[in-house]
């Protein structure tokens, strides 16, 4: 069954230890422990991350022990003060604010994640050592977790194109609420991917396993756009180099898979949408600030491209009032591209695992170059 | 001066994709007789309309049996069904009378494996679901184990069926990290080579895969096959999916074995009857997806098979060879 609880409880049997919120060391080891590292874990990730933060015996940490609600913001401030170690989530705003209530013991920041637009890259990369407001002048490493939730993320954006593409949406809706008569020949007829352009914007890991995913439907032509062309990426998946004009006039289906930097913030605004074909389906799983949403509407609702489907938004979640959802021809997902069991669970084992290594001074498995 | 006694009298139960249509009138030998509406005729109406019809052009949706066979008389020579399945026509009474029959093999093998996969992805990766908590405010913020779902990579996936559909969907589930694809029918396939398909036992498929998907045509040996002792060989984190023919389920074994906690979810495009009666209880589950009869829902698609059953009437009408007949 799929209640998160369930499937918590489910998960929490294969890992070995019951779990000690404070850090898994019995109190007779209370005074050696005192001089370990100490962690702040902002959420309850999954059991494989807590299991290995726990066994580990090499740092005593607290935890926000919620898998639902993320930690308020006093309260984050509160419990970071004198840690050597974070584990966040995306949820979590990692700025100077933060940084400062921290203090100087902070040397390791680890997300469960592959985004890292919740931390302040913009102060991050000053060259200036302002002693209050820098990662690297403080010496801060931050690990985080690409690849492993490459498949899992290129599986739910194929899923939404589809889902989008082949109106399944309203097909259940239509299935549940009586408008589904006989067989009836145009009904519910959607645009297929045999002999389509697919364009990618922002050639990545996940870009490339997007396209890996596509090519047996028969799709005829990959294309993509990014900063600069990347040969070997786009030589895996057999595609050309374009502009991003380009890739608006010629993709039927065009998913977006840049990161979210100052460049890409809402480049798919109306000049990309009005210059894309009518038939043309939009997918955007990176991040909701790349897209413009009032020009996304406009385009929806007027035609000028057929239909979208949106794993991330501005904000999340979604106000539920928002015009977007009264939109046969979008589809809204609640930010769930990473969401299997055993990719939230190699993620927080990575996340963890980036944790350690760090404060032990060594290379993490996956460090983000700041 | 009237030519209307030389063109020979066609019916068609369905207004049909104008590409069909247009393939009809051009060819100059038929009289066309329509129930010219997106809506079902009525068995009075079609059984009125066959009268003296040379050829008959149907979809799956008209149950063509002795009685239309009658109604229509000898005459009759060719059914073109706009349609792969054909568990709609009566074919004993259909071969007594020596009629012909043309179907739409092929043509809509890619629209119907793309719906199953995406059937089969919206399924496993909870889409609907996470559509409806976001309308309803159920989407509060990221959390970790939230809609969280079962991935391909590493699976094992059993196909049963490995016909040109269920070839089709195994080849486009190849590159989503699939560890093992199984599949089972009446014989080992040679084609099951090009996704390294194991031929096995339906038993070793139905306890051993990740995703089920359900690709065989519908015939008196597979009718139910997926009943009360199939679902509990599954596992219970296993997704079952069917695009092919709704009898193939036993509809209320399901009911009990997504509720049970037997299985973990189902996506059907097929049901039995269809329309699925809003009322029905598989519609009220969470881990149910039902569409419905979508399959080969694609613009370019349906065109494809108006035309190739317009040319199928055509090449019974005439005497001359069709582009798809069914050989029964």
């Amino acid at each position: 069954m799929w209640c998160s609880r369930m499937a918590l409880r489910r998960l929490q049997r294969i890992a070995v230890t019951p779990l000690n919120i404070t850090g898994g060391l019995t109190s007779s080891a209370q005074r050696e422990m005192s001089t370990l590292p100490r962690v702040y874990v902002t959420r309850q990730i999954p059991p494989e991350g807590l299991k290995i933060l726990s066994e580990s015996g090499q740092v005593q940490f607290e935890l926000w022990d919620s898998d639902d609600a993320p930690v308020p913001r006093k309260e984050l401030l509160q419990k970071v003060k004198g840690v050597d170690g974070l584990l966040c989530v995306l949820t979590e705003k990692i700025d100077a604010e933060l940084l400062d209530a921290a203090g100087p013991n902070l040397k390791v920041l680890s997300t469960m994640s592959v985004g890292f637009d919740h931390l302040s890259l913009e102060e991050l990369k000053k060259s200036v050592c302002v002693c209050v407001c820098v990662f690297s002048c403080r010496g801060i490493r931050v690990g985080y977790t690409p690849d492993v939730l490459t498949d899992s993320v290129a599986e739910l954006t194929v899923a939404l194109l589809l889902t989008t593409s082949r109106r399944l949406i309203e097909a259940t809706h239509e299935a549940k609420t009586g408008g589904w008569g006989t067989w009836r020949t145009l009904w519910l007829c959607g645009h297929e991917l045999a002999n389509s352009t697919v364009g990618i914007l922002g050639l990545g890991r996940i870009g490339v396993a997007i396209a890996e995913r596509l090519a047996p439907f028969k799709v005829k032509k990959f294309i993509y756009t990014d900063v600069a062309p990347r040969p070997e990426l786009a030589s895996i998946i057999n595609a050309e180099y374009v502009s991003l004009d380009e890739l608006a006039k010629q993709s039927d289906f065009l998913a977006v898979c840049c990161a979210l930097t100052p460049e890409t913030k809402e480049i798919c605004n109306k000049d990309l949408f009005s210059k894309m074909k009518n038939t043309s389906i939009f997918i955007n799983t990176s991040r909701g600030g790349v897209v413009h949403q009032d020009d996304l509407y406009e385009a929806l609702s007027t035609g000028q491209i057929a239909g979208a489907g949106l794993d991330v938004t501005v904000p999340e979640p979604l106000p539920t009032d928002h015009p977007l959802f009264t939109l046969k021809n979008c589809v809204i997902l609640p930010h769930i591209a990473s969401a299997s069991y055993t990719t939230r669970n190699a993620m927080s084992a990575l996340a963890a695992n980036n944790l350690l290594l760090g404060l032990r001074g060594e290379p993490m498995i996956k460090e983000l170059k700041l | 001066m009237q030519t209307v006694g030389k063109l020979m009298k066609v019916f068609l139960t369905r207004r049909i994709p104008p590409e069909g249509m247009k393939i009809l009138s051009a060819a100059g030998v038929c009289e066309v007789s329509l129930w010219d509406s997106d809506e079902p005729v009525p068995r009075a109406e079609l059984l009125r309309g066959v009268q003296g019809a040379h050829g008959l052009l149907c979809l799956l949706s008209d149950k063509i049996d002795a009685e239309v066979l009658d109604a229509a008389g000898p005459n009759l020579k060719v059914i073109s069904t706009l349609s792969v399945g054909f568990d709609h026509l009566a074919l004993e009474e259909i071969k007594k009378r020596g009629i012909r029959v043309g179907y739409t093999p092929d043509v809509l093998t890619d629209a119907t494996a793309e719906l199953t996969v995406a059937l089969l992805l919206a399924t496993a990766r909870r889409l609907p679901e996470g559509v409806e908590e976001v309308k309803n405010g159920g989407w509060s913020s990221w959390k970790p184990l939230w809609l969280c779902g079962y991935g391909l990579s590493g699976s094992t996936v059993g196909i049963i069926g490995l016909g040109r559909i269920g070839m089709a969907i195994a080849q486009r589930l190849m590159p989503f990290g699939v560890k093992r694809l199984l599949y089972s029918g009446r014989t080992a396939k040679a084609h099951a080579a090009k996704v390294n398909g194991e031929f096995v036992p339906l038993d070793t498929l139905v306890s051993e895969s990740d995703f089920l998907v359900v690709s065989c045509s519908l015939t008196p040996e597979t009718q139910g096959l997926c009943d009360k002792a199939f679902f509990s060989k599954m596992k219970n984190t296993a997704v079952l999916v069917n695009s092919s023919r709704g009898a193939v389920v036993n509809q209320e074994d399901l009911y009990e074995a997504l509720t049970s906690g037997q299985i973990a979810a189902a996506g059907l495009d097929v049901t039995t009857p269809e329309p699925l009666p809003t009322n029905h209880p598989l519609l009220t589950l969470k881990n149910c997806v039902v569409l419905p009869h979508i399959g080969s829902a694609t613009y370019s698609t349906r065109g494809i098979m108006a035309a190739l059953s317009a040319k199928n009437l055509l090449g019974g009408l005439q005497g001359a060879d069709m582009p798809s007949e069914l050989t029964f």
